[in-house]
């Protein structure tokens, strides 16, 4: 058992940063950003008084929630191709990530809108505002104050569920220590930077929830 | 004799079994004032949010200008809007919106909603915040007024989409005593300035000094209903002297 090969440590710091920088990153932006979308307009779809959309959202909520990740990965990139879909890594990743954030942020939006009180609806209706100017103005802002804190755990639970595409051979921080590690048998110092560098990317998030937080409640009462 | 401004008849509603409103007859002279008084629980404030939709009677009609619903034939989304657009409210727990200042919750209705030009709907919303004694205030936020100021940016809220009637649920029950006074001063103002407004209240002096009628319900009916210098002074019901006795001397 030898200690901590400080050489390997220098010399993979900056392929584990490529890896992150341009891997794990992009792929937690973008598809949070897609993943984002999809949760308002299942939100919304909750919301609607049709069953049949609010059924059709609360089916897809349930069938995301209630199977794996790494399953749904297989699927796209594995199982698809079967059916005549090919997809390459990267688009296979983006979409069972944003697919599976688009699922569990959509209860989290929703409870945010559930929680604008009822009030904020009826004084938008007596200055004469529709149903849909009244979520863009008065509703949606006050929900996205409301949906800081569950969103921050998504976004959280987003950065390291990122690293479950390099089963699907998508380049990014552990696939990327998996590769430098590999020849190496030095699994330990690779896997233990890796979790280095995915635990700082998280301090920064929770930093900058904090300081959100903190922005968005100046306007409120305490 | 003209129409009047507003008039809503036969009123019917209940929630679940129990009925709430039963037959309810209101009519609003345009530029008068009409306090809707009586116990909680009397239908008073369900009477006042028909007349804007908010709540939804199973009959009934109700007229403001040459807007009518007729509330037996379900009338859409549309056709209430049409009715709501007639008038403004302003809100017992005043329901501005927390996320914006003092003037663009006033400017909310004319730009949002109305889409009327900003520049000109500001300046108007800054000439009725002057006029509620709030001029000092525009870039505030809500949470940073006292509870009399956000009433008074509620009126000033209310009347910027220029509406023909005012609803107001009663403004001042949420206020702290001392605050209550400025808000009816302002209410007062606007009487005085010919608006038409309807007020449910427990505010028996502001009745007696501003309405021009006052229509006391109880159990889902208007129990009496005239000048207040009768309905408020010589009641010929024996409900009504029960009630405002109980008003005088609640122990």
């Amino acid at each position: 058992m030898n200690g901590i090969d400080w050489d390997l440590v220098r010399r993979s710091l900056l392929p584990l940063l490529e890896g992150l920088v341009r891997g794990t990153i992009p792929l937690t932006v973008i598809t949070f950003v897609l993943g984002l979308a999809l949760a308002v307009l299942l939100a919304l779809m909750r919301l609607s008084g049709n069953p049949v959309v609010s059924g059709i959202a609360r089916a897809y909520v349930s069938i995301i929630r209630g199977t794996p990740l790494l399953l749904q990965l297989f699927i796209i990139f594995f199982a698809l191709p079967s059916l005549g879909v090919t997809l390459d890594p990267w688009p296979s990743a983006i979409i069972g990530l944003s697919l599976n954030v688009g699922a569990y942020a959509s209860e989290a939006v929703r409870g945010a809108i559930l929680a604008v009180p009822r009030g904020q609806w009826e004084a938008a209706m007596t200055v004469g505002m529709d149903r849909r100017t009244t979520l863009r103005r008065v509703v949606l802002p006050q929900a996205s104050r409301i949906a800081v804190p569950p969103l921050s755990n998504t976004l959280i639970s987003l950065v390291k569920d990122t690293s479950l595409v390099s089963a699907i051979t998508v380049t990014e921080l552990l696939r990327t220590a998996q590769q430098i590690a590999a020849p190496t048998f030095d699994f330990f110092t690779l896997y233990g930077l890796a979790a280095v560098y995915y635990w700082v990317v998280c301090l920064v998030l929770s930093f900058g929830q904090t300081r959100l937080e903190t922005r968005l409640s100046r306007y409120v009462a305490a | 004799m003209s129409a009047p401004l507003l008039e809503a008849r036969g009123l019917t509603k209940s929630f679940g079994a129990v009925p709430v409103l039963r037959g309810v007859d209101v009519v609003v002279p345009a530029g008068s004032v009409t306090c809707l008084i009586g116990p909680s629980g009397s239908g008073k404030t369900t009477v006042l949010r028909s007349l804007n939709g908010l709540e939804t009677p199973e009959a009934g009609t109700v007229r403001i200008g040459d807007v009518a619903v007729d509330w037996a034939t379900r009338p859409g989304r549309r056709a209430v809007s049409a009715l709501r657009d007639q008038s403004g409210m302003v809100f017992q727990a005043h329901n501005l919106f927390p996320h914006l200042t003092v003037l663009d919750n006033v400017t909310s209705g004319p730009v949002l909603a109305q889409h009327r030009d900003r520049a000109e709907a500001r300046a108007e919303a800054r000439d009725l915040l002057e006029r509620v004694g709030l001029a000092d205030k525009a870039d505030a936020y809500p949470v940073q007024l006292s509870g009399g100021q956000q009433q008074r940016v509620g009126i000033a809220r209310a009347l910027a989409t220029r509406p023909r009637v005012v609803l107001f649920d009663e403004p001042t029950s949420a206020l702290d005593p001392e605050l209550v006074g400025e808000v009816l001063r302002v209410m007062q103002s606007l009487a005085a300035e010919g608006w038409t407004m309807v007020v449910v209240t427990h505010e028996m002096r502001f009745a007696r000094q501003v309405a021009d009628q006052v229509l006391f319900l109880d159990g889902g009916v208007v129990v009496e209903q005239g000048p207040p210098s009768e309905v408020l002074v010589e009641p010929r019901e024996a409900r009504t002297r029960q009630f405002l006795q109980r008003l005088l001397d609640p122990l």
